[in-house]
């Protein structure tokens, strides 16, 4: 069984499966029960100023989105942080630590936008002896209205500046989580790299309204007949995710800063897609409140699984997928691919033909039989058939081996060769005579 | 209860009073909302949806079933009835695992097809206590006699009327809906349901039943051409098989449809005698029934015997499944020889039989099974025929002018409460194209 065990900005755990900073890691009661199943580390529910605690709302506060069979596919909240007293927190987060000396113990943090604030909160956290403190720059709904979470995450000024007062003030690691409601994931993340960040954590959850209430003409979740956007998360946001780690993890000036990949992680195939792109650790959420803590047992064993069949470590998974993200621009036009249908495994639903013939190329004919084939004079390779397939693997895409002609373009299909140099890009230089 | 199951001879209370309601439930049980929203997830909306094709009435499966899915099931009521206004009856008798479930994809790819008729019926049943979803055109003052109120007739009454025309239904029994009514196993239309069907089925309007009137004996089809701009034939088939084995006219031995009939209409089944050692004789559907609903009723020892080899009955492997399930033994390459008995069968005996290329073949060994109860289901024949009507291969062939057929007693795909249904459908249209002079 593969080592899983993970050393992040100097803070250890026996995997890399963190529990963000949310409603399971509220209170002591879930941490313990979390940490009982196996779970790597927990980042603390995130913790607001001293003062009269934060209130919640008293009706839903989820919405949500199926897929077949009600699976949940996406998950929106408009929670608040946490609505307990700091110093009960404090007491109970402190209680956890002695408890549990080898998993990774982070904080959320999320204090009103002045230096006095954040000192204040730092100092009190101090004897904890918790690992780390994560900055919630991120959450979208409620405390953002108050000028926190994803309003300073929107300013990258403002990220440095906040940035700049916690390692001033604390000398524990410093994780800052970035709103992945903004144009450039880049910019916030260069902001908290210069304001002196040990790492990102991305992405907190996406401006959303799951669904309209076709009785009551409200938003869900709803509130007495309103409703407010919330922070969606869960599956669906995954892709999302999974391009803004890209995009940090490949930039010139954020390359190396460390990440904790968020969003989506369902599987152990999810979290290793998130090292894949150079994540040191993963966070979950959505995956244990649907199914409960017992879920981690299956990220530990697929991640090992997979692992040792690589013959990989964990350090090296981390990042190996960083160098293959490019730009548009790069991708080798004289690739050329054609679906290919496996009659062994086609159950002929036809769903390959509707969508080609009616949204595509017209590249696939229905012969007798309901023999689906795929006219490789017509086909672009576009994917959509394997996409629409319910079998996975029937439909796979073949590179056509360079030297070959393309049926549908008569071209031979050559050597690498991208946008750049196409004859058709006006900003294309000819190759020098 | 003063009988049981060992009683000899054919004997009625043979079980205690609620067995006999446990035995005879609905035999596949309604989805809740909720089995049905599983169970349509699982279509895969196929394009040029086999399951589609292999129906009869063609109903638009994938399309009623997303609808299922998104919570209209009274929108997916309509796609069915759009096309087989007898969904509902349909959805619990049609040998789906033969139609559009043994086609369905998914039976192909994993052996478990999309359940398409229990998604109808939670359909139909979802949406037949809201009404009749149809409307009549304006009335074109065309009168049409449709002769047999069971699935054909009444279809080809319900699209007549659909479109305006106004519609007389003829039935000889005195309840109308044909083999829905007095045919099929009990435990799969239970609650009444064949009634409050056509109750719902006629609340389109502008037909009118008439039952107790048989054609022959009540009306001639020569004063039914007279009176009416159109006639439809939907007699089915009203004729039994013989065994043409010697003791048929012993006690005890009747044809298995009439025992399907008395059982559906007996108000208490404690009063239905059945025998202890029941032998039904045929292959298929309406074998099937009699021999599962002798068991269901009490009798200890109930075969099927069947002439032919497995394969070639006409029940389906789900059928044979649902009897052998029941404690029905099937017998296969065995034909009856004679019943024997003094004045009541006591036995019937078997010739083994081969199937070969020149026919069936009957082997000297023999053997003989205890029977006080003998059923016949070898088939049903088209009889009272009336004038001008000819028929070839035991089917309608030709009719006079003006005179349409459809169901079981004319030619064209399997005697299916579905195909009926198709069929007096079809008719209908065709009988409007030409009244409209279209």
């Amino acid at each position: 069984m593969a080592d899983l065990s993970t050393n992040f900005l100097g803070i250890r755990s026996p995997n890399p499966f963190w529990l963000a900073s949310a409603p399971p890691t509220d209170k002591e009661y879930n941490v313990e029960r979390a940490f009982e199943a196996g779970w790597g580390g927990v980042v603390w529910k995130t913790l607001g100023a001293d003062g009269p605690p934060v209130v919640n709302v008293n009706g839903p506060r989820y919405g949500a989105v199926w897929g077949a069979d009600r699976r949940l596919l996406g998950l929106n909240n408009i929670e608040l942080i946490t609505d307990r007293p700091l110093q009960v927190n404090l007491d109970e987060i402190k209680s956890v630590r002695r408890r549990w000396r080898d998993r990774a113990l982070i904080i959320s943090l999320m204090v009103p936008c002045d230096e006095e604030s954040w000192k204040d909160i730092l100092k009190k956290i101090e004897d904890t002896e918790a690992d780390g403190v994560e900055l919630n720059f991120g959450c979208p709904h409620g405390m953002a209205e108050r000028g926190m979470g994803s309003a300073v995450g929107q300013v990258p000024d403002y990220i440095e500046m906040v940035t700049r007062w916690v390692k001033q003030h604390s000398r524990m690691p410093c994780i800052v989580k970035l709103t992945p409601n903004i144009t450039d994931i880049r910019l916030p993340a260069e902001a908290a790299k210069r304001g002196g960040a040990d790492a990102v954590s991305l992405i907190n959850t996406v401006n959303s309204i799951t669904s309209v209430n076709l009785d009551t003409f409200s938003p869900e979740p709803m509130i007495d007949g309103k409703g407010s956007h919330g922070g969606y998360c869960g599956p669906a946001v995954k892709p999302i995710a999974l391009n803004m780690v890209a995009e940090i993890a490949r930039s010139r000036e954020t390359a190396g800063l460390p990440i904790s990949g968020i969003g989506g992680v369902t599987t152990w195939r999810d979290a290793a897609e998130f090292i894949a792109l150079g994540c040191g650790t993963v966070q979950a959420c959505t995956v244990a409140m649907t199914y409960g803590f017992k879920v981690v047992q299956e990220l530990i064993s697929g991640l090992s699984e997979y692992l040792d069949e690589k013959g990989m470590t964990l350090d090296e998974l981390r990042g190996r997928a960083v160098p293959n993200v490019t730009d548009w621009q790069y991708l080798n036009l004289n690739y050329v691919a054609k679906a290919h249908i496996n009659q062994e495994d086609c159950i002929k639903c036809g769903r390959c033909y509707a969508a080609c013939e009616d949204t595509s190329h017209q590249a696939i004919a229905m012969g007798p039989g309901r023999v689906f084939t795929v006219k490789d004079d017509e086909c672009v390779a576009c994917n959509l058939c394997v996409n629409v397939c319910p079998v996975e693997n029937c439909i796979t895409m073949e590179p056509m081996a360079k030297g070959s002609v393309d049926p549908r373009t008569g071209l031979v299909v050559g050597d690498y060769a991208n946008w750049t140099t196409h004859p058709n890009n006006p900003s294309s230089r000819p190759a020098a005579e | 209860m003063s009988n049981s199951p060992l009683t000899p001879g054919i004997a009625s209370g043979r079980l205690p009073a609620e067995e006999y309601d446990r035995n005879f439930l609905d035999h596949l049980p309604a989805l809740d909302v909720h089995e049905a929203r599983v169970a349509a997830d699982r279509c895969y909306f196929c394009h040029d949806a086999p399951c589609m094709t292999a129906c009869p009435t063609s109903i638009d499966i994938p399309l009623f079933i997303r609808q299922i899915a998104t919570g209209t099931a009274e929108a997916a009521a309509k796609t069915i009835w759009s096309q087989n206004i007898l969904g509902g009856i349909c959805a619990r008798v049609c040998p789906t695992e033969t139609l559009c479930e043994g086609v369905c994809v998914r039976e192909v790819a994993e052996g478990k097809p999309v359940e398409i008729g229990r998604l109808q019926r939670f359909a139909t049943d979802f949406a037949m206590p809201k009404g009749h979803p149809f409307q009549r055109a304006t009335p074109t003052g065309r009168r049409v006699a449709v002769v047999g109120a069971g699935p054909a007739g009444l279809a080809c009454a319900h699209r007549l009327a659909m479109l305006g025309h106004d519609v007389v239904v003829f039935e000889r029994r005195p309840r109308p809906g044909g083999l829905n009514e007095y045919g099929i196993a009990s435990y799969k239309s239970t609650g009444g349901f064949a009634q409050a069907e056509v109750d719902w089925l006629l609340q389109i309007g502008g037909i009118e039943l008439r039952n107790g009137v048989e054609l022959g004996r009540d009306i001639t089809l020569a004063e039914l051409r007279q009176s009416y701009d159109a006639v439809f034939l939907g007699i089915g088939l009203q004729g039994v098989n013989l065994l043409s084995a010697g003791g048929e006219d012993l006690e005890g031995v009747s044809n298995a449809v009439d025992f399907i009939a008395d059982l559906r209409q007996a108000n208490d089944l404690s009063t239905l005698p059945v025998g202890r050692d029941v032998v039904v004789i045929g292959g298929g559907m309406t074998a099937v029934d009699a021999a599962v609903q002798s068991r269901l009723l009490g009798a200890e020892n109930v075969t099927i015997v069947y002439r032919r080899v497995q394969a070639k009955m006409a029940a389906s492997e789900h059928e044979q499944d649902h009897a052998t399930s029941k404690g029905v033994r099937i017998i296969h390459n065995a034909a009856p020889l004679r019943v024997i008995g003094e004045t009541r069968a006591e036995a019937v005996e078997f010739a083994y039989t081969e199937d070969g290329p020149d026919g069936l073949r009957l082997l000297p060994e023999t053997f003989t099974l205890k029977a006080d109860q003998v059923l016949r289901a070898i088939g049903q024949r088209l009889t009272g025929l009336p004038d001008g009507v000819t028929a070839k291969g035991g089917k309608i062939d030709t009719a006079p002018a003006q005179v349409w057929a459809g169901g079981d007693c004319a030619a064209g795909g399997e005697d299916l409460t579905v195909t009926a249904v198709a069929e007096g459908r079809d008719a209908a249209l065709s009988i409007h194209r030409q009244l409209s002079g279209l």
